[in-house]
């Protein structure tokens, strides 16, 4: 076993995907919670439509790929949150006509620019094979900044997820809070979406966090369970996609599911007890 | 001067102009109850004194030291889903102002806390405590906000007859003991006239603010309280 191990992290494109994968779960993790918890779930989704969109765009015109598709995730973050705030608008339909357009054009624009569909592929269901190093340091910075803005706005992002019109009575700015999760989100989307797939991502937002709302029952027990869930079910997904040779981001995402029931029923076992 | 003052502030909904003209003046110390049928702009109004509806024509001003966002805000109820992962201490706490959980910050929320009771349930759910107990801890949250004026809307709405009447005598003991300054909207017509010293009912028809001997006696009072007030 250890030396499988071992043998699985000689491979560099294996401690890359490894290190992306470990920072990108933690941050999805930390903004899940309020994106959950605030009915946001679907932002998350669309976006990493859209992020496919820009990706396979920008890999036919030949555009470093994260500088194209992070202004236009970012961008379109603010936009969905602009609309899921706006009932009249039918937030939800909306945000999925987005994604589907998006994905849409993705698939078109790959099919006729190589015509192969293992990338396509790639992008929906992700790849170890696809981190370089650059990008490493791109999710390291990223990581660095959400936890910052995260434990330095972390009272705040609470006040405003539990009761958003007695945050704004206290003087705080809900719009500005909700801003910046929609971008922190975007960020976290692409970098995580070439490991996990443009399908898949979302589920590392959304899993970690209803996983630990099963048995916790603070907002900062939960956070700190969502984050350790996330790093966890992450490198086991990891580990046995290189064991039994299943796709990195499916296997994560069954590691994610597991964790999920097994939480759930440990919840119920205690309400009883 | 007065805590907030209202100057022919016109507040409107969704562009219809919902409370018009209002002319009022919270005075340091005061207990008021504001009530009206419904649609009458009640929520309206709570919006413009906490400043998240501009009026439309008229002003809002502030004074005897007090600053919009120092209003300690009681928020109607409403149905929180019942597995939001919240602790009564960090409902509590998020009250207090600033970025971080000072000291001062913290034993403040501990004797607010202490203040409604609820200083042995601090590590509980709140979205598990009975409807009473989750007022309670709202109320400390909005205690740790303010220090002198607390705005409260429809604090008994799907309470319990008991439990209704204990909120009363917190709010009156917060009131009387604290000093401070109670803001109520309310549907209870009879408590609002047992509890205040000013009541302003909102109407489409014009507005009424007096003593509740004077509202017992006007128009408006006679036909909204009906004939079962002579206490």
């Amino acid at each position: 076993m250890f030396e499988m191990l071992a043998k699985m992290f000689s491979y560099h494109f294996m401690v890359r995907a490894a290190v992306v994968g470990l920072l990108v779960s933690l941050c999805a993790a930390l903004l899940g919670v309020s994106l959950v918890l605030k009915r946001y779930s679907m932002i998350g989704d669309g976006l990493s439509h859209v992020g496919f969109g820009a990706l396979a765009v920008a890999s036919a015109l030949g555009l470093a790929p994260m500088v194209v598709s992070i202004p236009v995730v970012m961008l379109s973050a603010v936009l969905l949150l602009r609309l899921s705030s706006r009932a009249r608008l039918k937030g939800d339909a909306v945000i999925a006509m987005i994604s589907a357009g998006a994905l849409a054009v993705g698939v078109i624009v790959l099919s006729l620019s190589n015509g192969t569909t293992g990338d396509v592929n790639n992008y929906l269901f992700g790849s170890v094979l696809a981190m370089t190093g650059e990008d490493v340091w791109l999710s390291a910075g990223l990581a660095v900044v959400v936890l910052i803005l995260f434990g330095i706005y972390y009272r705040k992002i609470f006040a405003v997820t539990f009761d958003e019109t007695f945050a704004r009575a206290t003087g705080e700015k809900a719009e500005a809070y909700h801003l910046l999760l929609a971008c922190l989100t975007a960020l976290t989307i692409v970098l995580g979406m070439r490991v996990m797939g443009a399908m898949l991502i979302s589920s590392l937002i959304i899993f970690p966090a209803l996983t630990a709302m099963r048995v916790c029952r603070s907002f900062r027990s939960v956070t700190i369970c969502a984050a350790l869930v996330s790093v966890c079910c992450f490198m086991l997904g990891l580990c046995a996609s290189y064991l039994l040779d299943t796709p990195t981001g499916a296997s994560v995402v069954v590691a994610n599911a597991a964790a999920f029931l097994l939480f759930w029923f440990a919840g119920r076992l205690r309400e009883r007890g | 001067m007065a805590l907030i003052t209202c100057d022919q502030a016109t507040f409107a909904y969704e562009g219809m102009p919902v409370v018009e003209n209002l002319n009022l003046q919270i005075e340091k110390g005061q207990y008021l109850c504001i009530v009206g049928e419904n649609g009458s702009g009640k929520s309206t109004l709570v919006k413009g004194l906490l400043g998240l509806l501009k009026p439309v024509s008229g002003k809002v001003t502030f004074g005897d030291g007090l600053r919009q966002n120092e209003i300690g805000y009681l928020p109607q109820r409403v149905e929180l889903q019942s597995d939001f992962p919240a602790s009564v201490w960090e409902v509590a706490s998020s009250g207090c102002h600033g970025l971080w959980m000072t000291a001062a910050r913290r034993q403040k929320t501990e004797e607010q806390l202490k203040l409604m009771g609820m200083d042995h349930l601090v590590k509980r759910s709140f979205a598990r405590l009975s409807g009473g107990q989750q007022q309670r801890v709202l109320l400390a949250r909005a205690l740790c906000a303010t220090t002198s004026l607390l705005l409260l809307d429809e604090p008994v709405a799907g309470l319990d007859p008991l439990v209704t009447r204990e909120m009363y005598d917190v709010i009156r003991m917060l009131h009387e003991t604290r000093g401070l300054t109670v803001v109520m909207i309310s549907h209870d017509v009879q408590a609002a006239l047992q509890e205040a010293d000013q009541i302003l009912h909102l109407s489409h028809g014009g507005s009424f603010l007096g003593t509740p001997e004077e509202y017992r006696h006007s128009e408006l009072g006679a036909s909204f309280a009906g004939g079962c007030c002579h206490v």
